[in-house]
């Protein structure tokens, strides 16, 4: 029987192309054209070829922003992951205190990202803030507006604040499939509690702490609004993480073929990360097989 | 390795149970025997599961006691009890290797190297495993897991009894046959006391010394394999065991001979005494004949050939009633109903009534 060959069809997926173009196609050729031309506005543009990928490679300013990133992220990571997973080992597995619980835990995910760095920067204020004020109080040395310190130490807890929920979530989320047989197994087996974490809760937890892991990186990595709302990237450059130079330089010096280089740059680095990221976890899932 | 003693047990899952459809289990005593190979029968939701938890110490009972020899272990945890359990699906530890998850239970118990070693190797050659010891769990099929997590289940020498969950479920029909005629071979070497939980008949069947039947919360009976088949306690055992399950006619009895509803006397072979409430009687389609001739009346409505015998779908008085038919003998022209001689039981409220001994 023959087949009927009918390519309107592909006038369906029409539709789909042009929102996608607009969305992401259109917007990512042009940061790619400000990468490689230098202008000065009004549309005039000068080919400038690889300079500024090359200016932004060797420049120190970035290098520093990168180090300062990955110092975060690592840092946020090694908090927040094994602190979700403790809290989701501790929550409450059914009735009325674990849906309070499971309320409470989703709150500071429902928050706007400048509203917590809002709460955090006011939180944190020796002159009005309760955080702050109750420090001084105990007469410790707490400024984060002047000390890097301070400013890191609010930053990183903001974000512990902020996100631990996230992984907690999954992580609870992942305890709840186990069948009740396995615990159940291990009591018979007279396993320890640890080995009960180590050979049950953790294997059955690595699908979904893949996925909390790979939202932290990429979320930490790409952090923004908070920490600019809080410490505004200071002091000094102390807390100038990628985004925020990178906004500096885009808008504050409105060097847009820079910026643009920059972008597309982080945006590959982002992408090879989170690759890595899942091949490895992914293959630790598969080496099971010998 | 001890006789487990049931004490007015009962269990509820409600806080304050007030009727008896509260429980999940109604009160019962049983023995079970030191070194017996027992199979938990009935369908779905009779409290078959909640009873072997309640052995295997993962279920508190809210009524009664447990006694393992002359120890009272209510209150003990799972591990103080020192069973095994092997559980429906099957649990491994997908991290370890087959090896390591064999001998995790050793190890956890702090038995030394070289013994765990022969142990290990011994249960892994019974389950047919040997080849696989060095791979990790996961990435088994859900036979193999199975047959790791019965491994795991049989590989303490020293517990006091072995509890199976319906654990051949997710295995191959070829396997199963295989590995419960295994763990009946293990049974004579060892001569572990085991409890096998199951819904299925033949598995029972074939498996269990005393197989007991649950039904609705409570053990209906306690029986070998014969007695099952020849004087269910219960008309759901008689319904329950065997294929086609047993036929019920509604009657009245008084002494040696019973009148159907149509009219029919039947001659019982023993004296029943006058029982009262609903009285049937219970015919295992085996026993019942097809003959030309005298006998009672039925309308076949069809006729099976399952091979080794035909199962006739018949009615009598618009009740449905099923025939076996040995291979090679024909079915009569104009059949006639008559029931082979001391094989009926007579039920009052599903309850047996025994003959008066003596009286046949």
């Amino acid at each position: 029987m023959d087949k009927i060959q009918n390519n309107r069809a592909w006038f369906l997926v029409l539709p789909v192309l042009v929102i996608v173009a607009f969305s992401a196609v259109i917007p990512l050729m042009t940061v790619v054209n400000y990468s490689v031309n230098d202008t000065f506005g009004s549309n005039d543009f000068f080919w400038a070829g690889l300079e500024w990928f090359q200016d932004a490679v060797t420049s120190d300013r970035i290098h520093e922003a990168l180090g300062r990133q990955v110092l975060f992220s690592g840092i946020i990571l090694a908090i927040e992951v094994p602190l979700g997973i403790f809290i989701a080992l501790n929550m409450p597995r059914q009735g009325f205190w674990s849906s309070l619980c499971l309320v409470l835990m989703a709150l500071p995910l429902l928050i706007p990202f400048n509203v917590v760095g809002t709460i955090w920067q006011i939180f944190g204020r020796v002159d009005i803030g309760l955080l702050g004020h109750t420090l001084a109080a105990l007469g410790i040395d707490y400024n984060y507006v002047s000390d890097p310190l301070a400013a890191w130490i609010t930053v990183v807890v903001m974000d512990v604040w902020h996100w631990t929920s996230l992984v907690a979530l999954l992580c609870y989320a992942g305890l709840q499939s186990i069948p009740g047989a396995f615990y159940q197994a291990a009591k018979i087996d007279q396993a320890s509690r640890w080995s009960v974490f180590r050979f049950i809760e953790l294997p059955k937890m690595r699908g979904v702490l893949l996925i909390a892991v790979l939202l932290r990186f990429m979320d930490s990595f790409m952090i923004y609004t908070e920490p600019f709302v809080v410490t505004g990237g200071g002091p000094g450059n102390s807390t100038t993480f990628l985004s925020i130079d990178l906004v500096k330089q885009a808008i504050g010096q409105f060097d847009l073929g820079p910026a643009a280089a920059f972008s597309i740059m982080y945006f590959l680095v982002i992408l090879l990360i989170s690759w890595v990221f899942y091949t490895v976890m992914t293959n630790l899932d598969r080496d099971g097989g010998n | 390795m001890v006789q487990i003693t049931l004490r007015n047990l009962a269990h509820s899952y409600r806080a304050n149970p007030q009727t008896e459809a509260d429980y999940a289990l109604k009160q019962m005593d049983h023995v079970w025997q030191d070194g017996g190979a027992y199979a938990l029968l009935g369908a779905s939701g009779c409290g078959k599961t909640t009873l072997l938890n309640i052995i295997s110490g993962l279920i508190k009972p809210s009524h009664g006691r447990v006694l393992f020899g002359d120890t009272d272990v209510t209150q003990a945890d799972t591990a103080a009890r020192n069973i095994a359990q092997v559980f429906q699906f099957p649990v491994v530890y997908d991290t370890m290797t087959v090896r390591d998850n064999l001998a995790f239970p050793l190890r956890n118990r702090g038995k030394d190297a070289a013994y765990v070693k022969a142990r290990v190797d011994q249960i892994a050659a019974m389950i047919g495993m040997e080849a696989m010891l060095a791979r990790k769990a996961r990435g088994l099929t859900a036979d193999a897991k199975q047959k790791i997590s019965l491994g795991r289940g049989m590989v303490r020498e020293d517990v006091n009894a072995i509890l199976f969950d319906e654990p051949l479920t997710v295995i191959d029909p070829q396997m199963k046959w295989e590995l419960r005629t295994q763990l009946k071979s293990l049974h004579r070497d060892f001569g572990h006391t085991m409890i096998y939980v199951t819904h299925d008949q033949i598995e029972a069947l074939t498996f269990a010394d005393k197989v007991v039947v649950m039904h609705e919360g409570r053990v209906v009976q306690m029986g070998t394999p014969e007695e099952l088949f020849e004087a269910p306690a219960h008309t759901f055992v008689g319904y329950f065991i065997g294929s086609p399950g047993m036929n019920f006619l509604d009657a009245t009895v008084s002494g040696r001979s019973a009148r159907l509803a149509g009219g029919h006397e039947i001659d019982l072979g023993a004296d029943h005494g006058a029982p009262s409430g609903r009285v049937q009687l219970g015919v295992r389609p085996e026993y019942a004949l097809l003959a030309d001739g005298e006998g009672l009346d039925l309308s076949i409505r069809r006729v099976e050939d399952v091979g080794r015998h035909r199962i006739v779908r018949a009615e009598i008085d618009a009740r449905p009633f099923d025939i076996v038919i040995p291979e090679g003998v024909e079915i009569p022209a104009q059949p006639r109903l008559t029931f082979a001689p001391g094989k009926i039981n007579v039920y009052a409220d599903d309850w047996r009534v025994a003959p008066n001994a003596g009286a046949a």
